[in-house]
């Protein structure tokens, strides 16, 4: 049986951990509901946690392409709409070079990051408008473009993630931007 | 720059379409010129002048001081539009002269329908309407807001660029918000919550990941800039506002905080916003930007109208903190002279100095060389080159050189 004072210690502790938790707490906001969280939760992150369901292919892929993307990705993906714009195919081996050509094969560290900007960021004339099956088989289309996969693998939540882009080590994470103390 | 076929004493009538000169000059203050004598009382002084209006706007004669861009853009959505540096006083940009760096429009978002999601590694997700937010305490900080890709002087240079060419993706301001570090308290961060990603309503619904430090440091949920809520191009009504880092980070239209326990490798930090160096590797998270200065009067396009005194002014900013010293050469960096800091100097802001010069009428090279409160000096193109290679696109801060000719006009060296 407790004592009386440690009752009312333990009482005090618990009002005193209370009155610390609510110190800093302005008591504003709304609770976010789960299935709130659920749709606005797009971001796919590279060891695969985002995806959703669905599956695409290359041959599916090749199509929608060519009926939505190759109004400004000309050529497959290999010709930009205009000087400078974003070339997606090609470029291997040039980035040690004094041209470098910066695209999906040749420079994107991680596969599920194709994922996540079509799906957020194209067409660029209607973003958010594709399923998600379409936007597994574009991205299945653009790594075969690549050289990356073979023209039968199908991309689903499963292989995605495990597509080994060509330059996944090319990156340098720097960590020197803290502000120092003088 | 300057029209030198225009009469020197335009016509009342004629006065306008002549702004464009005189606008030049004034602009530059390098111009003797008078527009008309003292024979006669003006004739402006015997009518009564316009009224009061809602909302002003600059002077008609000011019309050349815009932004533009410095290249037409392909897509008119997803382009950038450049502060006029020659033309700007002081260290606050007009927040509707403030540079835009937009992926896919400006979303056009009424405040009663706009909200903030913050969840993720954290305790309690919560979401914010506008109303919401605004009842927090509040900061108001001056800070400078810079792209990455402003100064695009790695190959690409040329010589008819201004300095609203090779820096006008600058601007600062006085950013009003709530501390995001006030914010997150309120939701609770788990203790393995080492990034975040920041999320905008646009378009492009832009996203990059942040380290939680720089949350719990100096990040600011911005819903104003100069006294009025955001501008729409600024990211109206809610902007991420990160003092030093690349302007890209400041999320607009900002909609999502979503905290994790690693980045969130998105597009904007993998395929853009990352530098190649040397040997073919390229550094990511590349978030501050690092001391720099331009000289933006007398500067690129402008012409010297006669020697004698010319003040050489410009802009020093350093991402980690303050300046602490701006040097400006007219000899093409053979010697240096320290130039006058202008109160207020402050952190993570760009800082205004001035130096007195006699231009005896010879071809000079100007330049300015800022350091910062920790000692990092601003370094040459040689130097910065030999250290990062010409593969980067973004980040570039050496010494801006501009060529005086003994014409009295300015190029940009390339």
């Amino acid at each position: 049986m407790l004592s009386k004072s440690a009752l009312t210690a333990g009482f005090l502790v618990v009002l005193l951990g209370h009155a610390m938790a609510d110190d800093h707490l302005y008591g504003i906001g709304h609770p976010a509901t789960a299935s709130e969280i659920a749709a606005w939760d797009i971001d796919v992150r590279a060891d695969g946690v985002g995806l959703p369901a669905g599956r695409g292919s290359v041959a599916e892929g090749e199509k929608i392409f060519a009926e939505t993307c190759s109004g400004c990705h000309l050529e497959g993906g290999a010709k930009p709409f205009a000087a400078g714009l974003d070339v997606l195919v090609g470029g291997q081996g040039s980035l040690n070079t004094s041209k470098p050509l910066k695209t999906i094969g040749s420079y994107w560290p991680t596969a599920t990051t194709l994922f996540d900007y079509i799906r957020r960021a194209m067409p660029f004339t209607a973003p958010q408008s594709l399923t998600n099956d379409q936007v597994y088989a574009l991205t299945a289309y653009l790594l075969n473009r690549n050289g990356v996969i073979g023209s039968d693998v199908v991309m689903d939540a499963s292989s995605l993630p495990r597509v080994q882009m060509p330059n996944r080590a090319g990156f340098i994470d720097r960590d020197d931007w803290r502000t120092p103390k003088p | 720059m300057l029209d030198e076929t225009a009469p020197r004493r335009p016509h009342r009538r004629r006065f306008l379409t002549r702004s464009a000169s005189l606008f030049a000059a004034f602009s530059s203050g390098l111009v003797e010129a008078r527009a008309e004598g003292l024979s006669d009382v003006s004739p402006w002084m015997r009518e009564q002048g316009a009224g009061i209006s809602p909302y002003g706007a600059p002077s008609p004669y000011e019309i050349r001081v815009a932004r533009k861009p410095r290249l037409p853009p392909p897509f008119p959505t997803s382009t950038s539009n450049n502060t006029p540096l020659q033309a700007s006083y002081g260290i606050i940009t007009p927040s509707g002269l403030h540079y835009e760096r937009h992926h896919g429009g400006i979303p056009d978002i009424s405040p009663d329908n706009h909200q903030l999601l913050i969840h993720g590694l954290v305790d309690r997700p919560l979401v914010f309407t506008m109303q919401d937010l605004v009842r927090f305490p509040s900061v108001s900080r001056i800070h400078f807001l810079e792209c990455s890709g402003n100064t695009p002087m790695w190959t690409q240079a040329k010589a008819e660029w201004s300095v609203q060419d090779t820096h006008g993706l600058l601007s600062g301001s006085e950013w009003t918000g709530v501390p995001l570090s006030t914010v997150l308290a309120e939701v609770g961060v788990k203790p393995e919550a080492k990034w975040f990603l920041a999320e905008g309503a646009d378009a492009a619904a832009m996203t990059r990941s942040i380290p939680i430090e720089k949350a719990l440091d100096d990040a600011i949920l911005a819903y104003a800039q100069n006294g009025e809520r955001l501008r729409p191009e600024q990211g109206y009504p809610l902007r991420l506002f990160l003092p030093g880092f690349e302007g890209n980070t400041s999320v607009k239209w900002l909609r999502r905080l979503k905290l994790g326990d690693r980045p969130f490798d998105t597009r904007e930090e993998t395929s853009k916003y990352t530098d190649l160096i040397p040997g073919g590797k390229a550094t990511r998270f590349n978030f501050v930007m690092e001391v720099k200065s331009v000289v933006t009067s007398p500067s690129g396009g402008q012409t010297l109208r006669g020697q004698g005194f010319h003040e050489i002014t410009g802009l020093a900013w350093s991402g980690l903190g303050r300046v602490a010293k701006v040097e400006v050469s007219v000899d093409g960096g053979t010697s240096w002279q320290e130039a006058r800091l202008q109160e207020p100097v402050l952190s993570k802001a760009l800082t205004r100095f001035r130096l007195p010069w006699t231009w005896t009428g010879g071809p000079a090279l100007t330049a300015s060389r800022a350091t910062d409160e920790f000692g990092n000096v601003q370094p040459t193109r040689e130097a910065l080159i030999a250290k990062r290679g010409d593969n980067a696109r973004y980040h570039y801060n050496a010494i801006h050189t501009w060529r005086l000719t003994a014409d009295g006009r300015l190029a940009n060296v390339v």
